[in-house]
């Protein structure tokens, strides 16, 4: 059983204003457009192996105004973001990306995967999302490649001032 | 802009675990005469910031943009992931004026300014558009005739079509068309569009690793030879996970995985062991001994 059947909705949970404050957000714009054809669903990779991972039922929550159902979902994270609703959906949603504005609200709550908080951190320090190691830059040398780009942390510090996922990542590097 | 000098952009993946593809990549543009230009400072191309922080992503984004424009050249990307960012977030700056005093409000904190005077094309855009298919054929020595293989696109060289555009995402022709150039025949699979599954790994890696088996299933059933990737991750999910992926679910694929450079290395005639083939797990070396013995 899925997530969102185990527990009946209750008009108190139901926050009218959520949608609203979605369609705001770029990428968000268009959501009142999507009529439940489930043409995400179906067409959806990760649905097709997840038994929770519905991107209809996702939209049709946010359209309820299911805020904290939606927000603190773990399947909200199973998107893979390979696009294929955005381009089949016959009513123009861009379904992944309502679905990434949904996981950019959760995580200025901090419910995101530990894995993007390591990269985040890993950027800061170094501009690469991965942290690659001495050897590997060393042995460029003898494949034949010509030394590695460095990152400028000091730079791109300065130029992510105010962005507030910041926090997360920092409390990271601790 | 000049048509065959780039500023390479390698992205996070290929230095971190994925040098066979770069190695290729270099030795092929070298031999059309394609010129590499390194860039003079690297940041992430912010795509695995997206899904947590849009405004991040745009940032990082832009600040490689206005790197690339200060040094005033257009950017070659072998990472579609990479490619499909600045792509889009070009596309965005340039046309949203309040979004690019926004993003340039940040910029200026480290003395950058997006302008929008530069492109971000991934290897497979510059090969048709700028190289052209013709040339590619020209400079091939050794048709590879002797083999069948097919092509898996990277999802964000794709999708989503409004900035992407340069291919149709239901009916892709651009990695056919330059399998075709070097003789080898790309043979037609079910859900060829398909994602392999990497943006899941480390979120859910069943679910991921399910993805990359479907694929591989659909890839034997027509008997290719091989599979030709143009992306990073792509190659991650089924040449370095090939393995993991016959043990979970109990199947024997033996399918190699090449990078589309390694591909067309071989058809201009460039040395295998130039093409870095040892870097690949699933063991490619009976490809290697029937283009060698062809044409003895």
């Amino acid at each position: 059983m899925s997530e969102t059947e185990q527990k009946r909705i209750k008009a108190s949970e139901i926050d009218p204003k959520f949608k609203y404050e979605i369609a705001k957000m770029p990428g968000g714009e268009k959501l009142m457009r999507c009529f439940q054809c489930g043409t995400c669903t179906s067409d959806c990779p990760i649905a097709r192996f997840s038994d929770t991972y519905r991107p209809r039922q996702i939209i049709r929550m946010t359209q309820l105004g299911l805020r904290e159902r939606v927000l603190n979902s773990e399947t909200l994270w199973l998107c893979a973001s390979c696009f294929t609703c955005t381009d089949r959906c016959p009513q123009d949603v861009e379904v992944a990306s309502v679905i990434r504005v949904l996981r950019n609200l959760a995580a200025q709550k901090g419910c995101a995967p530990q894995v993007f908080k390591e990269q985040g951190s890993s950027i800061l320090e170094s501009g690469y999302a991965y942290k690659i190691s001495e050897l590997r830059i060393k042995k460029r040398e003898s494949l034949g490649l010509p030394p590695l780009p460095k990152g400028n942390p000091e730079s791109i510090r300065k130029t992510l001032h105010g962005v507030s996922f910041l926090k997360f990542i920092e409390k990271q590097g601790e | 802009m000049e048509k065959h000098r780039y500023l390479i952009f390698l992205g996070c993946a290929i230095p971190y675990r994925v040098a066979a593809y770069e190695i290729s990549a270099r030795k092929i543009l070298q031999k059309l005469g394609v010129e590499l230009v390194e860039m003079p400072e690297f940041n992430c191309c912010g795509l695995p910031m997206d899904p947590v922080s849009h405004e991040m992503m745009l940032i990082l984004a832009a600040k490689n943009l206005a790197l690339a424009e200060q040094k005033g050249l257009n950017i070659l990307t072998l990472c579609p992931g990479c490619a499909g960012t600045l792509k889009k977030v070009n596309k965005m700056l340039k046309e949203d004026k309040a979004l690019r005093e926004e993003i340039n409000s940040h910029l200026k904190e480290s003395g950058l300014e997006f302008k929008g005077t530069i492109e971000a094309k991934h290897i497979m855009q510059v090969l048709i558009e700028d190289v052209g298919i013709e040339k590619i054929k020209d400079a091939v020595v050794k048709p590879l005739t002797m083999l069948k293989v097919t092509e898996h696109n990277g999802c964000h060289i794709l999708r989503p079509k409004e900035f992407i555009g340069f291919d149709d995402p239901e009916n892709p022709k651009t990695l056919k068309t330059l399998i075709e150039a070097t003789g080898a025949t790309c043979l037609d699979y079910m859900d060829e569009t398909e994602c392999c599954g990497a943006p899941s790994v480390g979120v859910n890696d069943k679910i991921a690793l399910q993805l990359a088996r479907d694929k591989l299933n659909h890839i034997k059933m027509v008997g290719a030879q091989a599979m030709i990737t143009i992306c990073p991750f792509c190659h991650i999910m089924y040449d370095t996970n090939e393995l993991r992926i016959e043990k979970m679910f109990n199947e024997t694929y033996g399918i190699p995985v090449l990078h589309y450079p390694q591909l067309l290395g071989l058809a201009v005639g460039i040395k295998p062991d130039e093409l870095a083939f040892n870097d690949l797990r699933v063991d490619v070396s009976k490809i290697i001994k029937q283009v060698e013995e062809c044409g003895k």
